[in-house]
């Protein structure tokens, strides 16, 4: 994230061109359909798509009216439907309604399916069992890479966490390993690859095989990026599960962060609408307090207003042509640099109001005992007290879920009365809810003796295999440890400091927990690439589950 | 002709594919009127007249046969119905070709090839032209009408021009261009005034010439755009002919015509006749025409260049010199030499290296083209670095074409058909070799001619023959083997699936991580299978499993119970009845699916689950009744809700019988309690709870709980009942700071002395902070 500033960091390549390709091809496949056209875009595709074109360029290209998927179609009179959506099979049975519900009142149409950023045989299946499937076509919209930042680039799969660890579903790694092949012919060979995780193997020797096939040459390219690392979401789930003091997470935290941009409401604004604003490199204020520590965010910005003040106040002693010049010249900036400076204070203001309260205070002092593992019986009551208050539903499954793998599984008895206590707080339909988190491995019960090792050690035997490693997930449901102690100890996560931890100037990562514990990922992550492999890491890997890789120059297999 | 045919040729109905395709013939068709109990005969046969396959005609009048550019038969009826057959007789589909046509019925009909595919177009009695282009992609043209068109024309033809599809038609001696939207006359360029009215014309393979037959035994030959003529030509012969075609080859400048009579056939062009013994029918190719009777099959084409200068009598060409040469060479004659040097003094050795090898593949006759390429092996000798692919090729192509066109196979594909059927992707030749190779016995074709010609294929076509290699030949195992060499799983998942090698190919289909191709095998073993082995073979494989599973939650609900029930899955039954008790409206319905639920919780001896269960139904009943008695919304909430919207409706004792029923913790009781009193602001009713025993959650929250009401008269009364521990806290809550610093100073605690004397302000508290700070200084000077 943002290397402003770090000098021993290259440019990161272009990423605009993925937002130009994608707008391209979506202008291209609106063409298809030539003539004034409806367009029904599906809910979470809709951010996405106001990053790669908006509403005029869509009118340009003959889009009459805009309807969200889901919502019962206004009666149109359209001759032509044009649907943007995710390939799912709930959607295609909405289109299927509606193509049914207009041979039914004798209304012909022609109707396109866009599917992004691929389209599966499921859907057409399911078009054809509602037999629906000889009056519409279909086409793929490739837009697999978002690139919401310099920086950042994204895949906006939502569902891929729930279809691949919780389904077992891998229709997704065929998404990913196209992704990769976008960036691989775009942005020349990747310098070397690493991995951990069942999924990121899979993923990177799918693309392997999708590069062995298409016999394209990226070979000889310039390559701009030079690593690549790989890692499954469930080697890390702690990070996600605690809660973020820096300022871009709280920001994310109060008002969600979509799609890189934000809606900052009215107590933001202080005026009487919402305003939405891209939070990004662009962004001269934001990408300076992001990364910081909430508690030194402040003082930045008071300094910052000061500054710009100063600045606004050198009008005064400047002659007519200077005004002139800074007028045309440099207000605008200033102008530009106000408001964002204000939205930012008062986008502070609110996040205070919300977390200074105590209930936020202590549960954060509850986060970092769970993650130096003192206490835990009065983390635990804690945690029963945030449940039986009816504080947040989700903040408390959060906590009940960092307790589990910070504790390799909850002892029976919490296990049970946590539950109920929940069950009793939020209905019991949770009682799914606690299915899905145990079969993930969020939220475990502590087994009696070692028999899960038993079979634990068998399976990552069979894993080793390829083609095993590709049956997986019957094992999923057998809850995994996690076993954070023992890799927080190895690789020494939570930092011993005597005194204060100075949040001004950290000496390392952990402060973007209050100096609580440092990111399993990114801890990793510096590994690895400081040591270029998995040398030295065995016992961290072992204790990860293994399925790590490394990969030189990326064009020989993974060893 | 291997076929023993009793009837004459023109007694049938005749298609003959193109590319040396197979003949489709059918008996008996006039008959039917004269006598019905005989049936008509359908059979098919190679083009060595081997018999494929035969059929009773039980369906309506066949007016037209046709072979589509996938070589399925379309046999087309009287009433505009198109029955789609494949080689082997075996019916496919059919689809009908409107109503009008219904109607109308089919006067005559042709099928016709273009880049859309095959085509169907039909004059039907009401003299009007519907057509289409694809068959596969059937859409519907109804052609303008022509005007004043009283009898059917004498002859049409389809062309296609640019890519669109138009309709040509002669009546007398007026000729009609159809496009989509109108009737235009048309006079063919240098047209013979005297010419008179049009019998026959022919359209050339590719769409480009244009040959007209006129009653004056007159012929014009041009182009299919009408703008050019070619060349004109007086048969004199006034009779109708019964077939003319185009016999031209590609790139070349010769064109021809020709124009079969009953007894006579007559190349137009340069002009030759030739008596034919018996009745013919021709069938157009791309490089010329094939001649088929009840004896013979024949192959008339332009003699290509490179054999023309080799065999050509008294040929001087560098060819046949080499050829020449090579002979006397094996004689052991020094003229060898002699030859060798002429042609080489005329540095022409690599071009009569050439062409010798082309003239090769041109032969049908395998000792010719034997020595052929022996003159070229032995030319190529005495050239430094001649590129040997050219000669390999040629052997390689050739073995699969003397193969193919063994008479027991019968493809009698030429060399420039085979190569251009490749490169234009026209796979199905290569299924068709794989297709005779099973049906032959032969075993003369090795199984490393098989890989080869897998490979040889493949890499012509970029991988899609491997695919349509292995679909021939099926179940003689070969094809599985062969697909060992295809390295992408991908492709050999429907060529598996196409040789009913179902739980192969899931496991490849997986292998592959395509999960497209898994669910593609998942639905064909669904429908393969019966229910019990389906699921089986899913259990085996997770990754198919848990795609299925998806598909269903989302399509087929129940099939996801008996997936579950099959594998005595308890806990996800039990899972699955709690979902589906969502979707019940009626009460009665939620709670029958909660007490499926419950059953299956306790098969999975999941205790937890049956008794949050349990207590759901219990929950929901009561809350049936409370909707009863109170008249208000209670359904769906949770215990707390429900207990807290009790107390919030002043309904305390039906909350504390809810409270014991369901052995809330006290905690969460009195947390509970104690905000829905506050909400209501019953302060008098949470005075009296306060008293009613000792709090287990502390009177802290009391006092928190007030002040967020904002009434800090009541936070007060309990402030002094707070644990001493957490009393200045308390104090400073309601704003009683003199206590506050009171209870500090008690505790001599430095910590809360600060939180206290931070919340003084001098102006109102100086008292309080004087006494803090003396405190403080008492307590450090210890």
């Amino acid at each position: 994230m943002a290397f402003a500033g770090r000098r021993d960091v290259p440019e990161p390549p272009d990423f605009g061109i993925l937002k130009r390709l994608a707008r391209d091809q979506l202008i291209y496949l609106l063409e298809q359909l030539p003539g004034k056209k409806d367009l029904f875009i599906e809910a979470d595709l809709m951010s996405p798509l106001d990053r790669i074109a908006n509403v005029s360029i869509l009118k340009q290209h003959e889009v009459d009216k805009l309807y969200k998927v889901e919502s019962r179609p206004a009666i149109s009179a359209s001759d032509q439907f044009c649907f943007l959506v995710r390939p799912r099979i709930k959607t295609m049975r909405y289109i299927a309604d509606i193509v049914n519900a207009d041979k039914m009142s004798g209304r012909s149409r022609k109707y396109k399916i866009i599917f992004s950023p691929q389209k599966f045989y499921a859907c057409e299946m399911v078009l054809e069992e509602e037999g629906v499937f000889g009056d519409v076509t279909c086409d793929e919209w490739s837009f697999y890479l978002l690139p919401l930042d310099e920086d950042i680039i994204s895949m906006e799969l939502p569902e891929f966490f729930r279809d691949y660890f919780l389904e077992g579903d891998h229709r997704w790694i065929n998404s990913i390993a196209r992704a990769l092949q976008l960036l691989n012919s775009l942005y020349g060979p990747f310098g070397k690859a690493y991995g951990i995780g069942r999924c990121a193997k899979m993923s990177y020797e799918l693309w392997r095989d999708l590069e062995e096939e298409s016999e394209a040459d990226g070979q000889g390219r310039k390559p701009e990026i030079g690593n690549v690392f790989f890692m499954d979401r469930d080697t890390d789930y702690v990070t996600a599960l605690c809660s973020q003091v820096v300022y871009e997470g709280l920001v994310d935290d109060t008002f969600r962060i979509k799609c890189g941009s934000v809606d900052f409401g009215p107590d933001v604004t202080s005026s009487d609408k919402s305003i939405k604003v891209l939070l990004n490199a662009q962004d001269k204020v934001f990408s300076q307090i992001r990364n910081e520590h909430f508690s030194s965010v402040f003082g930045f910005l008071s300094q910052k207003s000061r500054n710009l003040q100063a600045q606004y106040d050198r009008r005064r002693g400047m002659d007519i042509k200077q005004m002139k010049n800074f007028v045309s010249q440099e207000l605008k900036g200033l102008k530009q640099e106000h408001r964002l400076l204000s939205l930012h204070i008062g986008a502070c203001e609110s996040i205070m109001k919300k977390k200074t309260k105590q209930d936020f205070q202590e549960m954060i002092k509850a986060e970092h005992s769970l993650l130096e593992g003192f206490d835990i019986r009065e983390s635990t009551s804690f945690i029963e007290e945030h449940i039986d208050r009816q504080v947040s539903p989700i903040e408390s499954l959060r906590l009940m879920c960092l307790l589990s793998i910070t504790e390799n599984g909850l002892i029976p008895k919490d296990y049970r009365s946590l539950k109920t206590q929940y069950l009793q707080s939020y209905g019991p339909e949770h009682l799914l809810t606690f299915h899905n988190l145990k079969r993930v491995g969020l939220l475990t019960e502590q087994s009696a003796g070692e028999t899960l090792t038993a079979v634990e050690s068998k399976v990552s035997k069979l894993v080793t295999d390829r083609a095993a490693g590709k049956i997986t997930d019957a094992f999923n449901s057998l809850a995994r440890k996690s076993n954070f102690r023992a890799i927080s100890k190895k690789l020494g996560l939570i930092p011993r400091v005597d005194g204060e931890y100075d949040l001004k100037m950290p000496r390392d990562m952990a402060y973007v927990f209050s100096g609580a514990y440092i990111p399993l990922s990114c801890k990793i992550i510096e590994q690895v690439l400081e040591r270029r492999g998995w040398l030295g890491l065995e016992e961290v890997v072992r204790l990860l589950n293994g399925n790590e890789f490394s990969v030189s120059g990326s064009t020989s297999a993974p060893g | 002709m291997e076929w023993s045919l009793k009837e004459d040729l023109r007694d049938c109905l005749v298609a003959a594919a193109p590319y040396g395709g197979p003949i489709a013939l059918l008996k008996n068709n006039a008959r039917k009127e004269k006598s019905p109990g005989v049936r008509p005969l359908l059979e098919i046969y190679s083009a060595s007249g081997l018999l494929l396959a035969s059929i009773p005609w039980k369906s309506g009048q066949l007016v037209q046969l046709g072979w589509t550019a996938s070589e399925d038969l379309l046999c087309i009826q009287e009433d505009g119905t198109i029955l789609v057959y494949n080689l082997f007789c075996e019916f496919k589909r059919h689809f009908s070709m409107g109503n009008e046509v219904l109607q109308n019925h089919v006067l005559e009909a042709k099928v016709f090839h273009t880049e859309y595919g095959t085509g169907v177009a039909i004059l039907t009695g009401a003299h009007r032209f519907s057509l289409t282009t694809n068959i596969d992609d059937l859409k519907l043209r109804r052609m303008p009408e022509v005007p004043g068109l009283q009898k059917p024309p004498s002859c049409w033809a389809v062309l296609s021009q640019d890519r669109v599809t138009i309709i040509l038609l002669a009546v007398g001696q007026d000729l009609y261009l159809l496009d989509n939207t109108s009737c235009s006359v048309v006079t063919p360029p240098g047209m013979s005034p005297s010419a008179g009215a049009y019998l026959q014309m022919a359209v050339s393979f590719n769409y480009r010439c244009l040959a007209l037959f006129t009653d004056t035994g007159y012929i014009w030959m041009g182009l299919a755009t009408l703008k050019e003529k070619l060349c004109e030509f007086n048969s004199s012969i006034r009779s109708p002919p019964k077939q003319m075609v185009w016999c031209m080859r590609p790139q070349s400048r010769q064109r021809a015509v020709v124009v079969a009579w009953d007894r006579q056939l007559m190349v137009v062009g340069n002009s030759t006749e030739f008596v034919l013994d018996e009745d013919s029918y021709l069938v157009p190719e791309l490089d010329g025409v094939r001649i088929l009777s009840r004896t013979s099959h024949e192959f008339l084409h332009e003699i290509p260049e490179a054999s023309q200068e080799i065999f050509k009598i008294a040929s001087m060409a560098p060819g046949a010199l080499l050829l020449e040469a090579q002979k006397e060479y094996e004689k052991e004659s020094q003229k060898a030499d002699e030859y060798l040097r002429e042609i080489k003094d005329q540095k022409l050795l690599p071009e009569a290296v050439s062409q010798c090898i082309e003239a090769a593949g041109y032969e049908h006759e395998p000792d010719t083209q034997k020595s052929l390429l022996r003159a070229a092996s032995f030319g190529k000798c005495f050239i430094d670095k001649f590129p040997a692919e050219s000669f390999v090729h040629m052997c390689q192509d050739l073995r699969v074409l003397n193969a193919i066109r063994d008479y027991q196979i019968g493809i009698p594909l030429t060399f420039t058909q085979y190569p251009l059927l490749v490169l234009r992707r026209l796979y199905p030749l290569a299924i068709r070799i794989c297709e005779y190779l099973r049906l032959s016995e032969i075993q003369g074709v090795s199984r490393i001619l098989a890989h080869w010609a897998c490979y040889k294929v493949r890499r012509q076509l970029g991988g899609w023959p491997s695919r349509s290699l292995g679909w021939g030949w099926g179940r003689s195992g070969w094809a599985v083997v062969l697909l060992e060499y295809e390295p992408r799983s991908g492709e050999q998942v429907p060529l598996l699936l196409k040789m009913k090698r179902s739980k192969l190919a899931l496991s490849k289909a997986i292998e592959s991580g395509d999960t497209d191709l898994v669910y593609t095998v998942v639905l064909l073993l669904k429908n393969e299978l019966n229910r019990g082995t389906f699921f089986m073979t899913l259990q085996n494989q997770p990754v198919a499993l848990s795609l299925y599973r998806q598909f269903c939650k989302h399509q087929e609900r129940e099939t996801l119970k008996d997936l579950y029930n099959q594998d005595d899955n308890h806990q996800e039954l039990g899972n699955f009845h709690v979902h589906s008790s969502y979707s019940e409206k009626r009460i009665e319905g939620r709670v029958g699916a909660l007490q499926n639920a419950l059953d299956e919780y306790y098969k999975a001896k999941n205790e937890f689950a049956a008794k949050a269960t349990e207590d759901q139904i219990k929950l929901l009943r009561l809350q049936r009744h409370l909707q009863e008695d109170f008249d208000k919304p209670y359904l769906d909430l949770s215990l707390h809700d429900t207990v807290s919207n009790l107390i919030l409706d002043g309904h305390h004792k039906r909350a504390e019988q809810l409270y014991r029923e369901f052995k809330i913790p006290d905690k969460r009781y009195w947390w509970l309690k104690i905000s829905a009193l506050a909400n209501r602001g019953d302060w008098e009713e949470m005075e009296k709870f306060s008293k009613s025993k000792k709090s287990p959650i502390g009177y802290l929250p009391f006092v928190e709980i007030s002040v967020k009401h904002h009434n800090r008269y009541e936070a007060k009364k309990y402030a002094p009942r707070v644990t001493p521990e957490q009393r200045v806290k308390a104090f400073v809550l309601v704003g009683d700071l003199d206590q506050a610093a009171d209870a500090a100073i008690e505790h001599k605690n430095e910590t809360e002395m600060n939180f206290v004397l931070s919340k003084c302000t001098a102006s109102t508290d100086a008292a309080v902070a004087e006494k803090l700070n003396r405190a403080r200084a008492q307590l450090l000077k210890k």
